[in-house]
């Protein structure tokens, strides 16, 4: 008997010895580093919107800031996986272990999971991949900055502008879920205000619809100039790929998605994507000063991929904050992240990517944002040359004016 | 389904309680476990720990299931899921405290379990599993469109309250210290469910359900009251793991999760009493300190899965009370 009880306490000791010793122990922060991380969609449909290019440009702008500055600056990353308890975990071990700043964060669900960590630590939260616009609503935070574009600006140009620009009748494709439902109310409000008319929506059941050819149908049935996408990810793909193959563009219908960035164009290839309406706050060949920053970035990046508006949303973002941290010593940053939040606030946003902007008291980044159409093959000089401006929105106009928010740091 | 039948060709020693029903070995076992937990917090991330204890209990309630009634359930995370949800909601909204929140969590989780496993327990094997399954989808469903759970984004900031109004949550380890209790009771009630007559009825029913009939148990009553209890503790780990990160998300409803605790019952030993606790563990390390491995998690751990079911078909828990030839 005695021989089996010694067999089962080694046993478990050895078992014991190796669960405490494998995990690593509590990091200490060290004094004089910044440490940034990069959270955001490392293998999933969000990989070529931030992901690994996103951590590249935001190492690019910790270099170029240099470390000359009394203070070093490093950076690390982690893979969400789209998942809110996954982020939110992350933000939480993160901050506990000496992370100062947490970047990028994209998929509304995460991205509002880690604002309340952010707040409950006092550390910084840029969020530059993430569309809610409640980021800076109902749940803006003095900790969060809310970097290159929301739901609000993302339904102002295009519903505002596409009817500017002619496309005044529109029938809505919508998920039915929160998100698809805000989508939709936003751009037909915009829709209506501009003078055009919503002939109507359809509801598809999220997420488990991959044939859209009745929807498609339906929308094209109804005779509307515009069909909007208020649908995010795959499903936009899906849409697009089986309404060019139904020929619907090339009948004079223009297709308007809602939530798109220029990676899901270069996935889908120009026969696709051709004639597709989008809006982004960066496009590389915008102008001298976004070529330039494009041409200079590009080489380190995977895949030669071009900078779009998430990517170079994490370099300027990254480049700001560590403006502040210099501005007010490293310590007094460390010490609180509302205070370098206040300070962010207080210093103008200036840098290659984006040119001059500010950062307002909700946390809202102000930019101006532009309406694109993707170009059809023939128009289009080689690759990432995809899309031709429509229509520019100043930074003033935008955006959510601050007294529609609903932010309650305003109030006070 | 795959019972543990396994063990019968083993000669187990010291078969005769020791102590509360435990074998001399589990006795051994249990307080080395309650040192881990002891100690566990100065060594490694509480909250990391937390995790671990939440989903440990999840897979416990779970292997009450199919490690002693030989009934695979394929929808708990409905069960866990919806716990979550009710915790977060009446601790968020109704600004109830963390004991009843999480006592509601249970009760409606068990509640659920109920209703689903009324209709579920009429049907053995694959269609049983498919049963659960699809009520558990159409869980799931209900929380994407439902309005109190916040559909894609989740019940967030989940505030942890005060523990009978004086111990402050916010703190880690005050936080850590309540989870680690709620787990050492679920676990010692599965352990003590399993032992009573009450265990013994359903152990019988894994082994031979006619025979059980025949003797005059309603078996189905039996099946019944073990779902529930499985259900309920599942989504008192629920309500617990939505206090300790402050979010209730679609995650904990969708059937990945349901797989999720059926491979961390696998890993450590279907009808262990510890067994679910190594295979959490080894589960959660796993995606903790793997994660920057991205999606190669997944892939890892199907390797992992393949590896048990083909070399360690008792689980890591049941390969080695096999080898020491003692229950564990």
């Amino acid at each position: 008997m005695s021989r089996i009880q010694r067999r089962a306490v080694l046993a478990a000791a050895a078992g014991a010895a190796t669960f405490g010793a494998a995990p690593a122990r509590r990091a200490r922060a060290q004094a004089n580093t910044i440490k940034i991380g990069v959270m955001n969609d490392q293998s999933g449909p969000y990989r070529d919107i931030g992901g690994p290019n996103g951590v590249i440009l935001a190492q690019i702008a910790a270099q170029e800031f240099g470390n000359n500055r009394g203070f070093n600056v490093e950076v690390v990353s982690a893979d969400h996986q789209n998942r809110p308890d996954v982020g939110a975990n992350i933000a939480r071990q993160w901050y506990d272990q000496g992370v100062d700043m947490i970047l990028d964060v994209p998929t509304s669900s995460v991205g509002l999971a880690v604002n309340s960590v952010a707040r409950e630590k006092n550390k910084v939260y840029i969020n530059v991949g993430a569309a809610t616009a409640d980021l800076t609503g109902p749940q803006c935070s003095p900790n969060t900055a809310h970097w290159v574009y929301d739901t609000y600006m993302l339904a102002k140009s295009t519903g505002g502008a596409m009817v500017r620009a002619g496309g005044d009748s529109w029938f809505f494709i919508t998920a039915d879920y929160a998100f698809g439902h805000a989508l939709e109310r936003d751009t037909s409000t915009f829709v209506r205000s501009n003078g055009g008319r919503v002939m109507g929506s359809v509801r598809y059941p999220f997420p488990a619809t991959s044939d859209f050819s009745a929807f498609l149908v339906q929308a094209q049935a109804s005779r509307a100039k515009v069909i909007g996408f208020a649908n995010a990810g795959a499903d936009t793909i899906n849409c697009i790929k089986q309404a060019a193959e139904f020929g619907i563009t090339r009948r004079g219908t223009k297709l308007a998605a809602l939530l798109m960035f220029i990676a899901d164009v270069h996935a889908l290839g120009l026969e696709s994507a051709q004639g597709l309406v989008m809006t982004e706050s960066f496009y590389w060949d915008l102008d001298d000063r976004t070529r330039a920053f494009s041409r200079r970035v590009q080489p380190r990046l995977n895949n030669r991929a071009m900078p779009n508006m998430v990517t170079a949303g994490n370099y300027s973002g990254t480049l700001h904050y560590l403006k502040a941290v210099a501005d007010m010593g490293v310590a007094a940053s460390k010490a609180s992240g509302i205070e370098t939040m206040n300070r962010m606030k207080r210093l103008p946003v200036e840098d290659e990517a984006f040119g001059r902007g500010t950062l307002r008291e909700d946390g809202r980044m102000l930019i101006p944002s532009y309406l694109f159409e993707v170009k059809t093959p023939a128009e289009s000089r080689g690759p990432w040359d995809y899309l031709k401006l429509l229509q520019t929105t100043p930074a003033d106009e935008a955006w959510r004016p601050l007294s529609e928010g609903n932010c309650p740091l305003i109030r006070s | 389904m795959a019972a543990p039948g396994g063990f019968s060709g083993t000669d187990f020693r010291n078969e005769e309680a020791y102590f509360l029903g435990f074998t001399q070995a589990q006795v051994i076992a249990f307080v080395l476990l309650i040192a881990l937990l002891a100690i566990g917090p100065f060594f490694l991330y509480p909250v990391f720990l937390m995790k671990l204890l939440c989903f440990a209990l999840f897979a416990c309630a779970f292997n009450l299931l199919i490690g002693y009634v030989g009934l695979l359930s394929f929808g708990h995370a409905a069960y866990f899921g919806m716990g979550g949800y009710i915790t977060g909601y009446t601790a968020k909204m109704w600004g109830l405290p963390p004991e009843l929140s999480i006592l509601l969590g249970g009760a409606v989780g068990a509640a659920l379990g109920l209703v689903i496993g009324w209709i579920a327990i009429r049907r053995q094997g694959i269609y049983f599993a498919m049963i659960t399954l699809a009520f558990a989808q159409m869980v799931y469903f209900f929380c994407v469109q439902a309005r109190f759970t916040g559909g894609e984004d989740g019940i967030q900031s989940i505030p942890r309250g005060h523990f009978l109004g004086i111990v402050d949550l916010s703190r880690d380890m005050n936080m850590y210290w309540l989870t680690a209790g709620v787990f050492v009771v679920g676990f010692l009630l599965i352990h003590r469910i399993v032992h009573s007559p009450f265990g013994m009825v359903l152990k019988s029913i894994r082994e031979n359900e006619p025979r059980a009939t025949s003797l005059g148990y309603r078996t189905d009553d039996y099946k019944l009251m073990a779902f529930v209890l499985s259900a309920g503790l599942a989504g008192v780990a629920g309500g617990l793991k939505s206090l300790v990160f402050g979010i209730a998300t679609l995650t904990d409803v969708f059937w990945t999760m349901s797989g999720e605790v059926v491979l961390m019952s696998l890993v450590g030993g279907l009808g262990t009493i510890f067994g679910p606790f190594v295979g959490a563990a080894v589960i959660i390390t796993m995606q903790n300190y793997l994660a920057e491995f991205g999606a190669w998690v997944t892939v890892i751990q199907g390797v992992i899965f393949v590896l048990c079911v083909l070399a360690f078909r008792r689980g890591l828990v049941g390969e080695i009370g096999n080898w020491l030839r003692v229950r564990l």
